[in-house]
């Protein structure tokens, strides 16, 4: 029988919800790691039952949790993730030079093939990969010591990688604020792809390395188009990242953080609109989720069973999320410890918790 | 076989490290002397393999910062790690009267 197993980590331990392909009556398991930050759980495409969770806290730093048995069960994996020879500077937030500091893995992206093949996105910024079920970390060092890399500096949560999209060989990084990367080669080089975002906040609107991208989401089929919630900005390239086009449209504010992509309508996309950079909060206390099905520029608001009023919760980067069954299943979490589900792609949403710490992260399996 | 010179220390860790090592109360590690910071952290992490880097840096061999140790009604948290405990402690600690304590600090929710 069918289940939907969505994985959700909060500011205060991870849990896991499941149900049927109904996905009207749900099960939560946890909280796993009490007490603990969990930024993001993520299950390996080539085993469902691997699961690979980042548990931190400022007391006692960073762990990686696996499962091998979907969540049931969980043994501490490795967490030695140091920056390869000396880590060099970046720039402070006051200008100044700042030597790289290892703070936290934001984002684990397991191989679409290989269950013991997964890579993670640190704070600061760098890619880490485990060929051995997430037990021994190496660094891929051509990122973070890209010739731009002196000169990237943080966004207000941090320097941090917090995007990975893995396409055989190429692969896509996003960091805040230094923007996007692509590699064609495993990881092994990389180079900005970011013309044609435009951001205020740095002195050179246009530069080519300083933007804060939130979030990058691409569907499977089709590996050039890519869609990016931006600062401000919702944007779109169609040729592999090496130029993006604005799709905001019609959007009440285009400032947010997540962006997901439908996995059976390639140009069907959704965000979540926030206020701006100084109002984490949804326009008018009205939590919408906002779909286009023409890939941007067009959007209507969803708004069935999501409260209209006095809601002031944020949706973070990671915490939406899309499974595929035939009528998709669309996810995401708050800092307001709800998690909710459409089982119609947006049309209609109830709430699977409504108490749970501060949702970071969201991702859903079906198994 | 604990070699003679290798002390038994009782360690109360805090809940979250109790219970990524999996045990409950305090644990026996066997700490070669002289007793130091340093030799009670290392025979932690030999004994609990998980808990690297959850005590001190794993690049650095800092201490970190919101982690304390405490014995004797003593913070030593900021005592050189390669220093032998005072003489008062490592007698109590060896005689096995008093724990070392590694504590997770007061700070934040």
């Amino acid at each position: 029988m069918t289940q939907v197993r969505v994985l959700a980590g909060t500011r205060k331990g991870a849990f896991v919800l499941t149900a049927d392909g109904r996905r009207d009556k749900w099960s939560v398991s946890g909280p796993h790691f009490g007490g603990w930050e969990i930024y993001h759980m993520k299950a390996s495409p080539a085993d469902p039952n691997r699961l690979y969770a980042s548990q931190n806290t400022g007391w006692f730093g960073q762990l990686l949790q696996r499962s091998d048995d979907g969540g049931v069960t969980w043994q501490p994996a490795g967490n030695d993730f140091s920056y390869v020879g000396d880590p060099g500077t970046h720039l402070w937030y006051d200008g100044t030079p700042r030597p790289w500091e290892f703070k936290r893995i934001w984002h684990l992206e397991p191989s679409l093939t290989d269950p013991d093949v997964v890579y993670a996105g640190a704070e600061d910024a760098a890619l880490f990969k485990s060929d051995d079920g997430g037990v021994t970390w190496r660094e891929l060092t051509g990122l973070r010591l890209h010739e731009s890399a002196p000169g990237w500096a943080p966004g207000a949560g941090g320097m941090c990688l917090h995007t990975i999209i893995l396409q055989e060989s190429r692969m896509f990084v996003a960091i805040s604020a230094a923007g996007t990367f692509r590699s064609d080669d495993f990881g092994e080089t990389w180079r900005p792809v970011n013309h044609g975002l435009h951001s205020e906040g740095i002195p050179d609107s246009g530069a080519e390395v300083g933007h804060c991208v939130h979030h990058v989401e691409a569907h499977p089929a089709r590996p050039d188009t890519l869609f990016m919630q931006k600062h401000w900005d919702v944007m779109r390239s169609d040729d592999g990242g090496l130029s993006w086009t604005e799709v905001s449209g019609n959007l009440p504010t285009d400032f947010g953080f997540p962006i997901a992509v439908h996995p059976h309508e390639p140009e069907t996309i959704y965000v979540v609109p926030i206020t701006s950079d100084s109002l984490h909060y949804p326009p008018d206390g009205q939590l919408r989720v906002w779909r286009s099905r023409s890939g941007g520029n067009e959007w209507e608001p969803l708004t069935r069973g999501l409260p209209q009023q006095d809601c002031y919760v944020n949706v973070y980067r990671d915490a939406m999320a899309m499974d595929s069954l035939d009528s998709a299943g669309l996810y995401f979490g708050t800092t307001g410890g709800q998690v909710y589900v459409s089982p119609d792609s947006g049309d209609s949403w109830a709430p699977i918790v409504r108490d749970l710490p501060a949702v970071l992260s969201v991702e859903v399996q079906v198994v | 076989m604990t070699p003679a010179s290798d002390v038994e220390v009782r360690v109360v860790l805090p809940a979250h490290l109790r219970n990524l090592a999996g045990v409950r109360g305090e644990v026996l590690v066997s700490v070669p002397a002289p007793l130091t910071q340093r030799a009670v952290v290392d025979a932690i992490e030999a004994r609990f393999p998980m808990l690297g880097g959850t005590i001190r840096d794993r690049r650095t061999g800092k201490r970190r910062a919101f982690v304390r140790f405490y014995a004797c009604e003593q913070d030593l948290s900021n005592e050189p790690p390669d220093a032998p405990l005072p003489d008062a402690v490592a007698a109590a600690i060896t005689a096995g009267t008093e724990p070392f304590l590694v504590v997770g600090a007061m700070a934040g929710g």
